[in-house]
């Protein structure tokens, strides 16, 4: 709604400089979408409209198994580093000046900048040097270690905005310390803790190289499988999975605003003027 | 005795002793000392101000009151007990915060009654004590609401409430009008007062805001650089200030420097470079020396022109001074006049606008004459 009128004073090179950005972002990814319908068998030339490739996913034994992996590494793993980069930004922001944070918050943010080429060959020595097996778990660790900053970053800007009185207030009001981070803060960052956890979720599903390092024999991942596929050739059943991934992510982002939009009129309703 | 009697003197025995007693508090920040041995007694039932310019440590104060602050010395004492260590949810203060500090993801209702919850109170209770709660600052039928749907002034009240709930037997108020718009913040100042006589309770109220402190507090601390530099009631703080820096910050003053010449029988006459000799009444505490300065107030300097006679009123000794109206300042109720003096100093002279026709008005460059009593003035040490 607040859009229209906006949209209506650009100017046309507004609009063409619009266009052309958004047909840079997307039309690669309409290009991809349109051939996963694609019913030849070689991927640049176009055989009619056909379901096929996506029934041939749906069949592959390796790719839906690479699939579940990736689902359950990032879902682990996303938990895992929003529980610790919470901590680290609760730290960061209210713990005052410790002994030592400067370092912290420079160690914190070290894989942000890694080249992920450095993050995961030095797993892969750690994990061998503790003769670690590698596998789910030594991706998941991994994943937790490269995402743990990004949610850290993201509450801890959300964290840095809210009010230190309203903690102070929990507790003048009888909450302990931990307390009034239960009842008061978590409630308050909760948005910027899921945006956390989703980024994480993300980025975790994202990564080839530091999951080709870390991962062992029976643990591939999606991202993985797709890449050693794509290195033989590409099959269309390749674009026919890119197009059912763009499209569980927009149907959550789309889910996800919807929520917030109803959650919002509801509290307008409650109390009507 | 009755019971009643009886009753009677129990609370009066108990108002004598005091409530909260600070005991030689220090509070630093590094190398600045914040709150600098400051010791000072509150007594059940008071309202008392913390007032002084920002920076002078009475937010500091008033949040060791809290528990926000521990002091690096002294001690806080409450009823008796020592609490300076004690954390915040275990003491029985409570605080509105200067933002009011609204949990903004929770309903009216669900605010004032976080407190009540903590406290582990049935559920029917808590109910009752919300609704008295809300009745008691007007807000029926607010209680569904979040903070985000309420005035400024609504918020206030929200804070307000929540803080009283808990009954607290101390209630700290930091800057409570500061949000305020002028006309809303003494309406609001007069129902703050009213609460408080009501439910009996102590208030200490952190402001900057001198009228605001005088209206409403039955004492006022100043305090500067730390330390509390009178603690009085409004009218000896205006009347009777302790010191030059008390008399400069409270209110308006007129400040002449001289040197004490002679004295006796209720009268001293004070030598001045500016004004010429002062006659003033003998104050009460003695002077540390005789370098010492005349402060007048300017509603207390009246001003005629130079032809009219004296006042037939005016007693003997008091003191006339010549001099040219230099500035007119017209502000509704009354009239602030700069009257340059012949001898030098610039008296400011504050005229209560009575009557409606402007012949009463001064013009500037008008020769005057200011007269105002020995009794008027305060000698104080420079």
């Amino acid at each position: 709604m607040m859009a229209r009128p906006a949209l209506a004073r650009l100017s046309p090179f507004n609009i063409t400089s619009l266009a052309l950005g958004l047909a840079f972002l997307y039309l690669p990814i309409v290009i991809l979408v349109i051939y996963s319908f694609n019913a030849s068998r070689l991927v640049t030339v176009w055989g009619g409209w056909s379901l096929r490739w996506y029934m041939a996913f749906f069949n592959d034994e390796a790719m839906l198994s690479a699939l579940a992996m990736s689902l359950r590494v990032a879902a682990v793993s996303a938990t895992a580093a929003t529980i610790l980069g919470t901590l680290a930004a609760v730290a960061l922001t209210r713990a005052g000046s410790f002994h030592g944070r400067t370092l912290f918050s420079g160690m914190l943010y070290a894989p942000l900048v890694m080249p992920e080429v450095i993050t995961g060959l030095s797993l892969l020595l750690l994990f061998v040097a503790v003769d670690a097996q590698r596998g789910f778990w030594t991706v998941t660790i991994a994943h937790t270690t490269l995402t743990m900053c990004f949610v850290t970053v993201v509450v801890q800007s959300r964290l840095g905005s809210l009010d230190r009185s309203l903690e102070e207030a929990a507790m003048d009001l009888g909450c302990d310390p931990f307390l009034a981070f239960v009842k008061v803060t978590l409630p308050l960052i909760l948005p910027s803790v899921v945006a956390g956890w989703m980024l994480a979720f993300t980025l975790s599903m994202d990564d080839v190289v530091i999951a080709s390092f870390t991962t062992g024999p029976g643990s591939t991942t999606l991202p993985i499988r797709i890449y050693s596929e794509v290195r033989l050739g590409v099959k269309p059943e390749i674009n026919a999975i890119c197009t059912l991934i763009v499209g569980s992510i927009a149907v959550v982002i789309v889910a996800a605003s919807l929520v917030s939009k109803l959650s919002s009129r509801q509290g307008e309703n409650a109390a009507p003027l | 005795m009755t019971d009643e009697e009886r009753r009677d003197f129990e609370a009066t025995a108990q108002a004598d002793k005091p409530l909260l007693q600070v005991d030689a508090v220090v509070r630093r920040f590094g190398e600045v000392s914040a709150v600098d041995h400051l010791s000072l007694d509150i007594r059940t039932g008071e309202f008392f101000a913390l007032l002084g310019p920002s920076g002078c440590g009475k937010t500091t104060l008033l949040r060791m009151l809290g528990g926000f602050e521990t002091p690096d010395g002294g001690r806080i004492l409450l009823d008796g007990q020592d609490i300076s260590g004690v954390p915040p949810h275990r003491r029985p203060v409570n605080m509105m915060f200067q933002n009011y500090a609204l949990f903004p993801h929770l309903s009216v209702r669900d605010n004032i009654a976080f407190g009540l919850r903590r406290a582990g109170l049935p559920r029917a209770g808590i109910e009752a004590r919300v609704t008295e709660m809300l009745a008691l600052v007007s807000l029926d039928g607010m209680e569904k609401r979040k903070p985000e749907q309420l005035s400024g002034g609504q918020r206030q009240r929200v804070a307000l409430a929540r803080a009283l709930a808990r009954r607290p037997r101390l209630l700290l108020l930091d800057e409570p009008m500061a949000a305020l718009d002028k006309k809303l913040r003494e309406n609001t100042q007069a129902e703050l007062m009213r609460l408080q006589r009501r439910l009996g309770m102590t208030f200490i109220i952190v402001t900057h805001d001198q009228e605001e402190a005088m209206m409403m507090a039955d004492r006022i601390g100043v305090m500067n650089a730390g330390r509390l530099q009178q603690v009085a009631t409004p009218r000896q703080l205006y009347e009777a200030p302790n010191s030059r820096w008390i008399a400069e910050f409270v209110g308006g003053i007129n400040i002449i420097d001289g040197a004490v010449e002679s004295s006796g029988r209720g009268r001293m006459s004070v030598a001045t470079q500016s004004a010429g000799p002062v006659t003033v009444a003998t104050p009460l505490q003695a002077l540390t020396t005789d370098q010492v300065c005349v402060a007048i107030r300017p509603e207390k300097v009246r001003l005629s022109s130079g032809e009219a006679a004296p006042d037939a009123g005016d007693a003997a000794g008091t003191n006339r001074m010549e001099g040219v109206i230099a500035g007119v300042s017209y502000l509704g109720g009354q009239t602030r006049y700069q009257v340059r003096l012949d001898r030098g100093a610039l008296l400011h002279a504050s005229v209560a606008n009575t009557v409606r026709r402007e012949a009463e008005a001064f013009e500037t460059a008008q020769r005057v004459v200011a007269c105002f009593a020995p009794d008027d003035c305060m000698v104080l040490d420079r």
